[in-house]
């Protein structure tokens, strides 16, 4: 059995709005192994996004344990949660948040300029290799504004790697992008995931959650379905598939 | 800890360099502010230096001894005509006044002074030999009457350059001519050095000495002297000799008791004092008009601050997400307002040091840049900078990652 890296038992989230008390989750357990590509499904309101930010350690659970890497999380304050994001998580998101005005690779560089155990001279070299990774070594001093929506959230991944995280956590990665590209984003994932990288991957196109191997569909803050899928497609035949007209 | 906070300023320096035009235009409040500080600063440092080397140039020790208004049956007396300063009492102080060096009687009058064709309207003074030391004046050509000179009641005089410029028009040397002051006929000894304009606009060239006691009797026919004039035996001894001089002077007018003096002395101390204190006070104001420029400079980077926290809640919610803690968004916010005050900081004394300059080249006033106006000036600016950025930095990094991720 492979390392528990998410481990989470019946996760609670409560909001309050006014008078009424909101549950984004309502009790969720999930186990996350090493080496799994999960898909969250939901619609919106299902309560996938809450619990990607407290799997994120972006927000607390109000109850129930979360353990990530076997650090139980609920007893960590502010900077320690900051310290597990730093360490532990890559964060990829739907708008690519990457900073404007900013080189490729002074972008990649961000996670480990907060970590000073790591050198100048090491952080650029890990980014230069994460960019290399996702195939954008000949960038590296490209600013967004000069990058296409994919390459932007190529240059994101690899900011998501160059922390050599336990976790990446996918936002609606491929939310902002035209179906060629998605399938190159997902292609790139399913090689990384193939490279033992553990993916956590939140969307809501039922396409997209066939190239993962496990799918977790949430409705109204509880888990209605957990399954692996036995029959995962291959994103890059599915985008050699593609008519060539698709793409510019 | 120091890698740290070397990205930390690295990332601030890179958001000043992106916006540099912002940056400029805030800190020009700051460069404003510390440039007029250090330039007011000089000018007042400058004209009190100057007051004081000009009071200092009359006679630093210098000491003046009037007539006093005196009270002659109820009547305030014009103390020019008063007559209460005699001989005798310059002798008791030259006896035994210990804190003086040089004492002189002097007496003065204006008249007009002719020489051929030439005549100039001037004013004598008689004093004796040691006027020259108590002024500190030198002699440009020819020499001082001597006491001999004094006791003889010579007719012989030394003239400063306005009147020799206005006698001796052609240029020839004036030492060993006759001149004659009210019709008085004078041998011309010596010409004073030139002095040029006091502070008080007069013209101290325009003067002849001659001995007191050929004044007294040839000019103005007076047997009372009308005032002493003496120099304490250095500045720390100024206000004891005042002291010393009211005391001699007193016993000499048998005044006793609770009776006002007849007589009054002012040493050159308080002199500098009040003008200093004219003079200070208005630096006061300068710097306090140019601290309202500081602060209002300090006000400017806050609200820029403000302004870029606002702009960049999602860089801040993503560098949260990607492990930066509070502390270090409050760093990163802090340094940047701190490099722009420090910054502007640098550039205001700069500025400063040019705007000084160029004070004393154009307009020609004494200007004085003293190292305290800069380091404190400096010293303020870094602690604006720190006043003004914490507030909008501490409000960064208490930023909530997922709220200022989804900030639009």
């Amino acid at each position: 059995m492979a390392k528990t890296i998410i481990k989470i038992d019946d996760l609670k989230r409560e909001f309050r709005m006014g008078d009424e008390i909101v549950h984004a989750l309502n009790g969720v357990s999930l186990d996350i192994h090493e080496g799994e590509f999960v898909t969250i499904m939901g619609s919106s309101g299902s309560g996938k996004s809450t619990m990607l930010n407290i799997l994120g350690c972006l927000d607390s659970p109000t109850s129930g344990s979360y353990e990530i890497d076997g650090v139980p999380v609920n007893s960590l304050d502010r900077n320690e949660l900051a310290t597990i994001r730093n360490e532990k998580i890559g964060f990829i998101f739907q708008s690519y948040n990457l900073l404007p005005r900013t080189t490729a690779i002074e972008n990649v560089e961000l996670p480990l300029i907060y970590n000073s155990k790591i050198s100048s001279e090491e952080r650029h070299r890990r980014a230069v290799e994460a960019l290399e990774m996702v195939g954008l070594g000949e960038r590296l001093d490209h600013t967004p504004a000069q990058l296409s929506g994919g390459q932007q959230q190529r240059v994101a991944i690899a900011r998501s790697l160059v922390n050599d995280p336990v976790i990446i956590l996918a936002d609606e990665a491929t939310g902002n992008l035209d179906t060629r590209t998605s399938y190159e984003i997902m292609s790139l994932f399913q090689e990384l995931n193939k490279r033992g990288k553990t993916i956590a991957f939140v969307t809501h196109e039922p396409d997209i959650a066939e190239f993962s191997g496990r799918t977790v569909i949430l409705k109204d803050g509880h888990i209605i379905k957990d399954e692996m899928n036995t029959n995962i497609n291959d994103a890059a035949r599915e985008l050699a598939a593609l008519p060539k007209e698709a793409h510019e | 800890m120091k890698t740290r906070i070397l990205n930390l300023i690295k990332i601030a320096l890179k958001a000043i360099v992106l916006n540099k035009m912002r940056t400029l235009l805030t800190m020009l409040g700051i460069i404003i502010g510390v440039a007029s500080v250090i330039a007011m600063l000089a000018i007042g440092e400058g004209s009190k230096q100057s007051i004081r080397d000009e009071i200092s140039s009359m006679g630093s020790n210098m000491i003046n001894i009037r007539p006093g208004a005196d009270m002659r049956g109820g009547v305030r007396m014009n103390p020019s005509e008063m007559q209460s300063l005699k001989l005798k009492d310059y002798e008791a102080l030259k006896k035994e006044a210990s804190l003086l060096a040089y004492v002189t009687p002097q007496v003065s009058g204006s008249g007009q002074s002719i020489n051929g064709a030439n005549n100039w309207p001037t004013s004598i003074y008689g004093v004796n030999p040691e006027y020259l030391d108590i002024k500190i004046w030198d002699l440009q050509d020819g020499s001082m009457f001597t006491n001999a000179e004094v006791r003889s009641a010579a007719k012989v005089a030394v003239i400063g350059q306005t009147v020799a410029e206005n006698l001796f028009t052609d240029g020839e040397d004036p030492v060993g001519k006759m001149i004659r002051f009210n019709s008085i006929p004078f041998k011309i000894i010596g010409v004073l050095s030139e002095k040029g304009e006091s502070n008080f606009g007069q013209d101290q060239d325009d003067v002849i000495l001659a001995p007191y006691t050929t004044v007294q009797k040839r000019i103005l026919a007076i047997d009372y002297i009308q005032s002493i004039v003496a120099s304490a035996i250095s500045e720390e001894d100024a206000q004891g000799a005042v002291d010393e001089i009211s005391a001699i002077l007193r016993e000499q007018h048998d005044i006793s008791g609770n009776q006002e003096d007849d007589f009054n002395v002012f040493s050159m101390d308080e002199l500098i004092t009040t003008f200093s204190s004219t003079s200070e006070m208005l630096t006061v104001l300068l710097v306090a008009i140019a601290s309202i420029s500081l602060l209002i400079g300090g006000i400017g980077i806050m609200n820029i601050m403000y302004v870029s926290v606002k702009e960049r809640t999602r860089e801040i919610g993503l560098r949260m997400s990607v492990g930066a803690k509070g502390a270090d968004i409050l760093l990163q916010f802090l340094i940047e307002a701190i490099l722009i005050s420090v910054s502007g900081g640098i550039i205001g004394v700069i500025l400063g040091f040019s705007a000084t300059l160029f004070i004393k080249g154009f307009l020609g006033w004494p200007t004085i840049i003293t190292s305290y106006s800069v380091i404190v000036s400096f010293a303020v600016c870094a602690v604006t900078g720190i006043f003004f950025g914490w507030y909008p930095a501490r409000k960064a990094s208490a930023l909530d990652p997922i709220t200022a991720l989804r900030y639009e």
